[in-house]
């Protein structure tokens, strides 16, 4: 092996002095590929890592936090809730359906290797703008690998958010979010156990699928070079999946493994290496008897492999041939391919031969740490003090432009590609603020939210983040639950520029300040850098996943009539639209600040929205978020196909996206009890219209009344009239 | 009485269907497809999903699975049969039920509640129904587009609007008559694509589906032809 | 003049659909088979063109979307 074989790699030379070092002589071919894969941005973030450790992970119900498959928190009376949240960037941009839906299998795996069965998906996706074919090609396709790997393995995707700039053109973000539950004692880790343990591989064979996806793919941007970049793409199988979910449930249901861990980033590599590591322990690996599709694969592609539906069971060598029997029902494949040893050393045969002998955790702890440059960028400034152009637009205008959108438009020709019945646990769908899902034979019921705003982030990451945290937990409140543990996926650029890295060091200081504020933990997480093509960044787009606990699950009745009073809760004034959907829509600008959130306010509508949920059952609560209240309340109207009289607004009010407001609707005749619950939390609230007729009325002689069939028709054609092809821009 | 609920590797409905008979107060039982016999069974039901990764055609591998050869000697002992979606699709590749089902109209997989209307009140699925009774039930499919292929068929349910009018509007997936469910001609065997388990509480946006499991439990006790 | 394209997935890659068909065939009696990997055929019609157009239209097509290079293959036959 020659000096630059590292480089090839993605490795730098510092790296591989270190390997040396470590090893104390020069590493083997496979040797050298696996600290390259492991060491690579993707498996080791090694340009976060020294930024992650100050946010706040500890509950006293947090059960499992950030660093296993996924994190684990405590519902009461012995369930327990396992989430996980991941992005699938660049092979989603590479190969579209692929890449969405193996997204979707390695988020699964996750969840089901700490021992939880999975309920629900949720997906963050971002793409350029729907007028380019080439976008439209890109959503459709995530969409359907989505639908098609969620729907066939059987787990509901229950909602998410998909938003379209000219940023993400080139490089499209899919974050894919699950939630499982599980009972106490089901909880695995992904520990190998002690010296004499069994690991057993199970599910597809191992093939050239992706190999050095981790380092190749994930841990570079996009340049003219993408399609050399190409053969690391997977195929997902949800069949594979879906059996192997069902054969490692009955595997633990049976209390027949010590620990598992799946197959993903760096395949056996980091299977072998992570639950040794933690467990302390060495493990000899016998590629022979790993079982392959394709006969004369090299060690180091066996090593690397990224095939997919493949997880390793570690065994006590008195049940391995039970755990054999499970997987033989079940229909899956499994291998016994390694044994737990003494010691530290990592030891692989190939063709009969020792190829590998390292120090297990040197893979993993040994990763470097890098602490690279930070600058505020230069441009900031600028881009804060841009002003708007003077404003005469029409409110009807604005509303008809904003409902038009695609970012806030009917979003049900993405949602209603995915199943989100499955399992009947679904208390409220998507497609609306959080989605609530009940625990079969209990009172608990779990809201999830998911959230980014990558506009808001680049005008000001630290707010931005903060915001897209209190519009989660706003987004679970409104579902009746209370927020119980966050995952973020923090996708950024290329973290080798310093601005890069001050966008996401102002982040990491805004989730962490808001989650501490909120008093929610963060209980895992991904990080997603080298999100850029040819040399243009992203947009900062952390997002965030809530979990919620609604307990008892509130009785909806939930039903917009006639003769409702809309209330407004949170603050009335509006200070900005930085930002916000409307200046996007009506400006098709971006600058200025927008306005940053307050705990104690935040905390109050939060708080509200809670009871509101569980003492008023009639009371119908929907989030403002992009788009502003107006778009909020067209929202709620087009879905109950009733009209509304409104008192007189301003744009701003109208607009804004203050991350603290919620709609609250209820009968007439009990509006007296929403006020005097919003004044026992010293929530402000305030009413802005009532509900009636078949129009929507503004209350400015200047403006028609507008029909709701007219708001329905636009709206409901923002996404589904571009991608049927009717519209042609 | 004891419901047999078949599972092959890719269903992943059984779980939910056995939730709602048993909701119902009638007992079921899973059988895994390798299965041979169904003595003790009364009658089953092939829940919705993806058997074997719907992959060939949806339908295709597992109408050879071995419990099918117990599921057609049990059909022709005139015992009730129901396919969901999925299981619809099996019994139609496996001759039980005529017709069969292809690729939605618009090439998109439709997960939402359409409306159907009672056909015919003459089968397991529909004798607790009214002719002309409208039912909201959730769809939930990719190969949902029914053809009859030029044979004869005994319609149950065809997909309207709430009023029960027929349009193409509501139509959710291009079914050759807006047909949503068929019997064989002894009202024995039936299959439907929406999904009657997801309509049968409150909180689910609709009841209607009770109209249908209620139908089929009331046919476990009927005497078989 | 009509072409059938033929797009074959890369050796390499995965084709979960070809191992369940052979799995299932192995089920249904037929132990000698080895393998099944699962094609698509496709057939586009270009009427009054001559061979040498068509062959590279299609090709150009096959480039362009019908096959996609990350993981196919595709061969081009001339029906006349």
């Amino acid at each position: 092996m020659t000096d630059v074989v590292h480089r090839e790699l993605g490795m730098t030379d510092e790296e591989f002095i270190s390997v040396q070092e470590i090893l104390g002589r020069r590493p083997q071919d496979s040797e050298l590929a696996m600290y390259s894969v492991m060491w690579s941005e993707h498996c080791s973030y090694k340009s976060s890592r020294a930024h992650l450790g100050t946010l706040p992970t500890d509950a006293p119900w947090v059960v499992v936090g950030p660093g296993e498959n996924a994190g684990v928190v405590d519902l009461g009376d012995g369930w327990l809730a396992a989430l996980r949240i991941e992005s699938h960037n660049h092979p989603s941009f590479v190969e579209p359906y692929q890449g969405a839906a193996t997204g979707v299998g390695g988020i699964l795996r996750d969840v089901f290797t700490m021992g939880a069965r999975p309920v629900g998906l949720w997906n963050q996706i971002r793409f350029g703008e729907l007028s380019d074919p080439h976008n439209r090609y890109l959503f459709n396709g995530v969409v359907s690998g989505i639908a098609g790997y969620g729907n066939a393995v059987g787990v509901p995707t229950l909602g998410g958010e998909t938003e379209f700039d000219p940023v993400y053109a080139g490089n499209p973000l899919v974050n894919v979010m699950c939630l499982g539950i599980l009972q106490r004692e089901q909880l695995v880790l992904g520990t190998a156990g002690t010296p004499g343990t069994i690991a057993v591989l199970l599910g597809a064979s191992t093939g050239r699928d992706g190999i050095g996806g981790a380092s190749v793919l994930a841990s570079a941007g996009f340049d003219e070079t993408a399609g050399e970049k190409r053969p690391s793409v997977q195929v997902g199988d949800p069949f594979e999946e879906k059996k192997l979910i069902e054969a490692c449930l009955d595997l633990y249901e049976r209390d027949l493994v010590v620990g598992v861990q799946d197959l993903g980033a760096a395949g056996l590599t980091c299977a072998a290496s992570e639950p040794a590591a933690r467990a302390g322990v060495g493990m000899e690996l016998n590629l022979d008897a790993v079982h392959v599709r394709e006969d004369d694969m090299t060690a180091p592609e066996l090593l690397m492999s990224e095939s997919q539906e493949r997880m390793m069971a570690f065994v006590s060598p008195d049940k391995v041939d039970e755990v054999l029997a499970v997987a033989a029902t079940w229909e899956i494949d499994a291998s016994v391919v390694g044994t737990v040893r003494d010691g530290d050393r990592l030891r692989v045969h190939h063709n009969g031969e020792q190829i590998v002998d390292v120090p297990a955790a040197s893979l993993t702890d040994d990763a470097p740490v890098l602490h690279r440059p930070i600058e505020r960028p230069a441009w900031l400034d600028d881009l804060r003090k841009r002003r708007d152009p003077p404003d005469r637009t029409p409110l009807d205008t604005a509303l008809l432009a904003l409902l038009d959108d695609p970012g806030i438009g009917d979003r049900s020709w993405v949602y209603e590609q995915f199943d989100h019945m499955l399992f009947l646990n679904t208390v409220r769908p998507p497609g609306i603020d959080g989605s609530l899902i009940r625990i079969q034979g209990t009172d608990k019921g779990l809201a999830v939210s998911t959230d980014g705003n990558g506009r808001m982030c680049q005008l000001d990451p630290r707010r931005g983040a903060e915001r897209i945290v209190y519009e989660s937990a706003l987004n679970v409140a409104v579902a009746g639950a209370r927020p119980l543990a966050v995952v973020d996926n923090l996708n950024f650029g290329n973290p080798e520029k310093p601005d890069v890295m001050w966008q996401f060091t102002e982040t990491i200081a805004g989730l962490g300040a808001a989650c501490d504020a909120l008093g929610v933990p963060i209980v895992g997480g991904n990080v997603s850098f080298y999100n850029e093509t040819d040399g243009r960044d992203i947009y900062p787009t952390p997002v965030v996943g809530m979990l919620g606990l609604a307990e008892p699950i509130p009785a909806f009745i939930g039903d917009v009539g006639t003769d409702m009073t809309i209330f407004l809760a949170g603050p009335a004034q509006q200070r900005s639209l930085a930002g916000t959907a409307y200046q996007k829509t009506i400006f098709g600008t971006l600058g200025g600040r927008p306005t940053p959130i307050d705990p104690d306010t935040g905390g109050r509508s939060i708080e509200l929205a809670i009871r509101l949920a569980h003492v008023m059952p009639t009371a119908v609560l929907h989030d403002v978020s992009q788009g502003g209240a107006l778009v909020a309340l067209v929202e709620l109207l087009i879905r109950h196909d009733v009209g509304a009289v409104l008192e007189r607004t301003s744009t701003i009010d109208a607009f804004g996206e203050d991350p603290h407001r919620f709609l609250c609707l209820v009968p007439s005749a009990e509006a007296a009890r929403v006020t005097q619950l919003a004044a026992e939390v010293g929530c402000d609230i305030r009413r802005i219209g009532q509900t009636g007729g078949a129009d929507l009325e503004l209350s400015d002689p200047t403006i028609d009344p507008m029909s709701i069939g007219r708001l329905r028709t636009v709206w409901g054609g923002a996404i589904r009239r571009r991608m049927e092809g009717t519209i042609h821009e | 009485m004891s419901i047999g609920i078949i599972t092959f590797p890719g269903t992943n409905c059984e779980r939910d269907v056995a939730y709602a008979f048993e909701a119902l107060g009638a007992d079921t039982e899973q059988v895994w497809h390798r299965e041979t016999s169904l003595d003790g069974i009364d009658g089953v039901v092939l829940p919705g999903g993806f058997a074997h990764g719907d992959y060939l055609r949806t339908g295709a591998i597992a109408r050879f699975s071995p419990v099918m050869a117990a599921v057609e000697k049990l059909a022709a002992e005139g015992r009730p049969v129901l396919g969901i979606c999925n299981g619809f699709q099996v019994l139609c590749e496996a001759g039980l039920l005529p017709g069969g089902l292809i690729a939605n109209r618009d090439l998109r997989f439709i997960c939402r509640p359409v409306h159907v209307r009672v056909q015919s009140p003459d089968s397991i699925l529909t004798r607790a129904a009214r002719p002309g009774q409208v039912l909201t039930i959730p769809l939930n499919s990719y190969e949902g587009n029914y053809i009859t292929g030029g044979d004869a068929v005994r319609v149950m349910l065809r997909y309207t609007d709430a009023a029960g009018t027929l349009s193409d509007a509501a139509n959710p997936n291009g079914s050759e008559g807006a047909i949503a469910a068929v019997a064989n001609t002894a009202g024995n065997v039936a299959g439907l694509m929406p999904h009657p388990e997801r309509a049968i509480e409150d909180f689910m946006g609709s009841t209607d589906g009770r109209i249908l499991l209620e139908s089929f439990v009331a046919s476990l006790e009927a005497v078989p032809a | 003049m009509r072409a059938l394209v033929t797009i074959t997935r890369r050796p390499e890659i995965a084709d979960p659909e070809g191992a369940t068909i052979q799995r299932a065939l192995v089920d249904l009696g037929y132990g000698d088979v080895d393998g099944v990997r699962v094609n698509r055929t496709i057939e586009v019609s270009l009427p009054g063109r001559d061979q040498e157009y068509v062959l590279s239209a299609v090709r150009a097509m096959c480039e362009k979307m019908l096959a996609n290079p990350v993981m196919e293959n595709y061969e081009i036959e001339i029906l006349g």
